[in-house]
């Protein structure tokens, strides 16, 4: 149960002293037309000018013996709620000498018929950010700057293939092998490994276990901190990992000629196709 | 113009250019108009630069509600991303609109391919500057994809909830990688066969399957028609239809994990 802040019963408390000075006086000498007034909107079916006798006659259809029930009901009802209705109770607590006149009709001093049945504070049903997000509109701030990386994107393409001519060597012909025979460049590294290790190792093993193992980086790295400070290791083995494939694309590359020999690119003609 | 002419020439420009503001107006009240363009589209008579007409530019066209209607304020940093995952998605367009031009003049046997490329390059009109665009945006985008996975690495950005979404991620850079190839071939040049001999050797080591795995790949025991055909269809087709899959788990994801991750 949710305690009641403080500034809500000090409001009650001050509420019920009013109330309770207020009406004392003023009750006195109308106590017997109160419930008549009262009684209308809620009773108009059981009795339209209950004064408290004993129904005999059936009204609206209703038999009699059903009004004078619900009646005397509702007589000890209001016998019995009277001293437990906590902070509501402060307008019946008040009427009580009226009461055993009139018939009970549960509503406050000026007709109203609310009850203040808990407080409950905001962060218990109310799912509430932890802290406000900055936030921009898409249109905008995102749109155009996706449209001018796009139009500078398109502009250097064009640019650079309106100068630079893709390649378009000879007619491919199976007894004629180039010397060297190059890879795209994408996969030089592999064949660079190729110099050094069995096919099978160089072109299957090492590529399928590091496809693998970037695939499940996110899996292996459970450092939840996306600060560099705290990846350090992480940072390390990518830079590796890729510096590696780096050193080996532009080996492949670059510095190797006939026959897939070491050369240096100064010294000799380069074998790079695109 | 009008006013060259005199005074009664800017009366008759006036006219003019009443008219022309009031069919305009008329235009961009009729049913048709605001039937193509929805509420708030910046192309609707009164757009005014409001927050709700700010949301209905993104929720009311189909191409910009790829993204939500509000990004976190650090997400729109170039420096962040450096635009590179939306470049590589741009590149993957603008190759598959050169791609298309290039498909009505490129025929895949043997005895044709270089022949069609040839006139691609010297007969048909842009030809060589749609083969030259495609060819350097697709290299560009095997680049892109991988400077994106980088950057993506140096964030964390791959950290939960964003797990899965990177092991996408690593699939598109694999088809990626498998769409450029799959091109490299088509041209049939020497640079063509003799690249993907020594790529598709490679792939015959592997364990078990290797020679399964190199025949299935070439269509047959060595390169030739039967490859041709069966990569062009993979580069044309499949590997297209398989990469706008997984593209559009990615970008779905993206959004579904938050948004893009940060700030550091």
């Amino acid at each position: 149960m949710a305690e009641v802040p403080e500034h809500l019963l000090r409001r009650s408390a001050e509420r019920r002293a009013a109330l309770s000075g207020e009406e004392a006086p003023a009750e006195a000498p109308v106590a017997a037309d109160v419930p008549a007034q009262e009684a209308s909107a809620e009773e108009a079916v059981a009795a339209p000018a209950d004064t408290g006798e004993k129904i005999t006659e059936s009204v609206g259809g209703v038999p009699a013996h059903l009004l004078e029930r619900a009646r005397l009901k509702k007589l000890a009802a209001a016998g019995g709620d009277a001293g437990a209705s906590g902070a509501v109770a402060t307008a019946t607590a008040a009427k009580a000498p009226a009461m055993t006149a009139g018939t009970p009709t549960g509503t406050g001093p000026s007709g109203h018929t609310q009850r203040l049945l808990t407080v409950v504070k905001a962060g218990s049903i109310q799912q509430t950010k932890a802290e406000a997000q900055d936030k921009v509109h898409v249109w905008p701030h995102l749109l155009a700057i996706e449209f001018a990386s796009i139009m500078i994107l398109m502009a250097l393409t064009t640019i650079f293939s309106a100068l630079v001519k893709a390649p378009l060597l000879g007619l491919a012909d199976v007894n004629q092998t180039p010397n060297p025979s190059k890879a795209p460049w994408y996969f030089l590294g592999l064949q660079e490994l190729l110099t050094m290790f069995h096919p099978m190792v160089a072109g299957v093993t090492i590529p399928g276990v590091a496809l693998v193992i970037v695939a499940l980086a996110p899996y292996v790295d459970k450092n939840p901190s996306n600060k560099p400070a705290d990846r350090k290791f992480a940072i390390a083995m990518m830079t590796m990992f890729l510096m590696f494939w780096a050193v080996l694309v532009i080996i492949g590359s670059f510095f190797r000629g006939e026959g897939f020999n070491f050369v240096f690119p100064w010294n000799n003609h380069v074998f790079f196709e695109l | 113009m009008a006013e060259a002419n005199g005074n009664n020439g800017s009366g008759l420009g006036a006219k003019v250019a009443e008219r022309a503001t009031k069919m305009w107006d008329n235009t961009r009240n009729s049913q048709a108009w605001n039937s193509i363009f929805r509420p708030g589209s910046i192309y609707r008579k009164g757009y005014t630069d409001s927050p709700r007409n700010r949301s209905y530019v993104i929720m009311n066209s189909v191409l910009f509600h790829l993204h939500p209607v509000k990004v976190k304020r650090h997400a729109v940093k170039v420096s962040y991303t450096l635009c590179l995952g939306g470049l590589s998605f741009f590149l993957f367009i603008l190759l598959t609109v050169t791609g298309i031009f290039l498909m009505f003049f490129y025929r895949p046997t043997a005895t044709e391919a270089w022949a069609t490329v040839q006139d691609l390059e010297t007969a048909v009109a842009f030809g060589s500057l749609v083969r030259n665009m495609h060819r350097w945006g697709a290299h560009l985008m095997v680049l892109s994809v991988f400077l994106h996975m980088s950057r993506v690495f140096y964030h964390g950005a791959y950290k939960s909830p964003r797990e899965f979404n990177w092991v996408i991620g690593v699939i598109l850079l694999l088809l990626t990688l498998l769409l450029s190839f799959t091109g490299y071939l088509l041209p049939w040049d020497q640079l063509a066969l003799w690249a993907v001999t020594v790529g598709t050797n490679m792939m015959g080591y592997t364990p078990v399957l290797g020679n399964q795995v190199r025949f299935v790949l070439l269509g047959s025991k060595e390169i030739g028609n039967d490859t041709l055909l069966r990569w062009y269809v993979l580069h044309v087709l499949m590997f297209p239809f398989v990469i706008v899959i997984f593209m559009a788990v990615h970008f779905w994801r993206v959004r579904k994990d938050g948004g893009i991750s940060g700030p550091l």
